[in-house]
C-alpha cells in the first residue's frame, strides 16, 4: 500500500481524512489522495515491484490500499503488444496496443472498481453501487460477488443488451433507469447523499477509484523496459482514465522509476455524438459544456463528464490533442484493429482506433513517435453495433464443386487458390 | 412561490443537517440569495467572486441541468425541485 497521508481538494488543498467522501465542503472540488512521496521514493523499486504478483497488485505500494486481502478477480497485466500492420495502414512507425479488453470483466474497469472495493471493504462496507454505462456495471457486479457484498448497479434503460445480462448474471440488483448515463449519474449522486452506508465506487469512493487508472500507466512503462512512451491516445468519456494515466506516468517519474527527457503527449478520443472536451479543446474554451449524448459508443456517452476541464489540462499540457469521430468511424476503427491486428474491441476502442486514424492524417500523432492507444474494452459487449456492418457468410452445399464456383465468383477469393 | 431545494450532504453543516428546504423565489438565482440570506455562507459555495456558478456544482431544475436552461435566470414554476449536486461524480 502506498504512503496515504490522507485526502485533498484538488481545487483548494484543503485536506480531509481518507474516508469515504470525494467532494471539498468549500468549492465542491474533486478529493485526491494525498501521498507521501517522499517516504514511497525511498520505498518503491523497479526490483520489488518485479517480485510481486502477475496482475495489477505489483503496483501496490502505488496505490491507496493494501493487497494483503484485495477484491481481486486477477486483473491487470494486460497484454501491450505491437501493432505493425496497424501502423502501416496508418502511416505511423511504432505503433503499441494497451489490450485491456482482457480484464475479468473485459474491461479496464476491473481496476478501478478493485482499488475502490478494496477501500469499501476496508473501512466496512457492506453495499456496492454505481452508475454505469455497462462496462463499470459488469465489474462492480462481479467483484461484489466476488467479495460476498451486495450490489446495486445502476444504468441507462437503452444499454446493449449484452452488458444488462453480463451484469445480471452476478445476482445483484441491476436497476434500469429512464434516462441518460447524466440522469443515472445524477440519481446517483443524490443517492449516495441519502445511502451513505453504501460505498458508489464512482460517487463517494470515486478518490480510490480513479486510482485505479494509474496502473494502466504503470502497466506501459514496465512492458516498454521501464520506458515511457512518447505519445499515448486515450477514450474520453469522464475523462478520469486520461487524468490518471498522465498522473501516473508523473508519478513513475517522480519516484524515479523511470527516467524523462520528454513529456508523454496525451491525446483523447471522442465520439462525434458526445464530444464535449473535444469541442473545448478544438474551441480553445476554458470549460467544458455538457451535451445531449447520441452515439453507438455508449460507453462513452457521458455528456457531462466530471473530469472532462482536468482531461482537457492534462491534453494541453503535455502537447497532445483531442478530436471526434463518426459512428462509421468507430466501426471502421473497430473493423481496421480487428482485421490488422486480431483485437476485438468494443465501439470505444473504435473511438481510439479511429482517433488516432485522424491525429495521424493531420500529423499530430507522428511516425517518428513511439505510440500507444489504450483499447479498454471487449468487442464482444457491443456486437450489435457491428450487425449491419459486417456480412453474412456465404452457404453452400458441402461440395468441392460449391467451393470451387464460391471461388471462380469473387475475384479477391480466386487469389486464395493459389 | 414555494419550491423545495434538495441540499447535497456537503452543504448540510450549513443547514442544520437538513436535506430539503422549502424556499419562496421565482428563479434560481433568486432561490440561491434566500437561501444564502438564511443559512450564511451558501452563496459563496455555489458562487464564484464573479457570481457565476462555480465550476463543480451541478444544479437541476425539474431534473434538467440548468446549464442546458437559463443557468441562473431559469424560472422556478411553484411546486417545483432545485437540487444541488456536486458534479464531480461518475465516469
Amino acid at each position: 500500500m502506498g504512503q496515504v497521508v490522507g485526502l485533498h481538494c484538488r481545487e483548494c488543498a484543503h485536506a480531509y481524512a481518507a474516508e469515504a467522501i470525494h467532494v471539498c465542503e468549500f468549492c465542491f472540488g474533486p478529493l485526491e489522495v494525498a501521498y507521501d512521496q517522499d517516504a514511497m521514493r525511498r520505498t518503491v523499486t523497479r526490483e520489488a515491484i518485479a517480485d510481486g504478483p502477475l496482475n495489477m497488485w505489483r503496483y501496490a505500494d502505488l496505490l491507496p490500499v493494501s493487497a494483503d486481502s484485495p477484491v481481486d478477480l486477477g486483473t491487470g497485466l494486460t497484454p501491450l503488444i505491437l501493432a505493425d500492420r496497424l501502423a502501416a495502414e496508418i502511416g505511423l512507425g511504432e505503433v503499441w496496443v494497451k489490450d485491456d479488453t482482457r480484464n475479468p470483466t473485459g474491461s479496464f474497469k476491473d481496476r478501478v472498481v478493485a482499488v475502490a472495493l478494496t477501500k469499501a471493504r476496508e473501512l466496512g462496507f457492506k453495499v456496492a453501487a454505481c452508475a454505469s454505462t455497462g462496462n463499470l456495471a459488469n465489474s462492480v457486479a462481479a467483484h461484489a460477488a466476488r467479495a460476498g457484498m451486495e450490489s446495486f448497479v445502476f444504468v441507462p434503460h437503452d444499454l446493449e443488451a449484452v452488458k444488462l445480462i453480463t451484469t445480471a448474471v452476478f445476482g445483484g440488483h441491476l436497476v434500469a433507469v429512464e434516462g441518460s448515463y447524466d440522469d443515472v449519474n445524477r440519481l446517483c449522486a443524490e443517492l449516495a447523499s441519502e445511502f451513505a452506508c453504501w460505498a458508489f465506487v464512482n460517487v463517494n469512493f470515486r478518490p480510490y477509484y480513479a486510482e485505479g487508472s494509474k496502473t494502466l500507466a504503470f502497466e506501459v512503462a514496465e512492458q516498454l523496459g521501464w520506458q515511457l512512451p512518447d505519445h499515448v491516445v486515450v477514450p474520453i468519456a469522464s475523462g478520469s482514465q486520461l487524468t490518471k494515466i498522465d498522473k501516473g506516468f508523473r508519478e513513475l517519474f517522480e519516484l524515479g522509476l523511470v527516467d524523462r527527457d520528454h513529456e508523454v503527449r496525451i491525446s483523447g478520443a471522442q465520439a462525434q455524438g458526445c464530444s464535449p472536451v473535444a469541442t473545448a479543446f478544438a474551441s480553445g474554451a476554458d470549460h467544458v459544456r455538457p451535451v445531449k449524448p447520441a452515439t453507438i459508443a455508449k460507453s462513452l456517452a457521458i455528456g457531462n463528464p466530471a473530469d472532462g476541464w482536468y482531461a482537457l489540462e492534462a491534453v494541453r499540457r503535455s502537447g497532445g490533442a483531442i478530436a471526434a469521430v463518426t459512428d462509421e468511424e468507430i466501426i471502421e476503427g473497430i473493423r481496421l484493429l480487428a482485421r490488422t491486428e486480431g483485437i476485438f474491441a468494443e465501439t470505444a476502442g473504435g473511438v481510439t482506433v479511429a482517433t488516432l486514424a485522424k491525429l495521424a492524417t493531420a500529423g499530430i500523432v507522428r511516425p517518428d513517435e513511439r505510440v500507444v492507444i489504450y483499447v479498454t474494452g471487449n468487442g464482444l459487449k457491443t456486437v450489435e453495433a457491428l450487425a449491419s456492418a459486417v456480412g453474412p457468410p456465404a452457404t453452400i452445399p458441402p461440395t468441392l464443386e460449391a467451393v470451387a464456383e464460391l471461388l471462380d465468383r469473387d475475384g479477391n477469393l480466386r487469389e486464395a487458390r493459389r | 412561490m414555494s419550491v423545495t431545494v434538495r441540499i447535497p450532504t456537503q452543504l448540510r453543516p450549513l443547514t442544520g443537517g437538513a436535506g430539503e428546504l422549502a424556499v419562496e423565489a421565482v428563479t434560481v438565482r433568486e432561490a440561491i440569495d434566500v437561501l444564502d440570506h438564511d443559512h450564511p455562507g451558501m452563496k459563496a459555495r455555489l458562487l464564484d467572486e464573479q457570481g457565476t456558478l462555480r465550476r463543480f456544482v451541478n444544479l437541476f431544475v425539474a431534473d434538467e441541468d440548468v446549464r442546458f436552461l437559463q443557468g441562473l435566470d431559469t424560472g422556478l414554476p411553484a411546486g417545483t425541485t432545485l437540487s444541488i449536486i456536486p458534479a464531480v461524480a461518475g465516469g
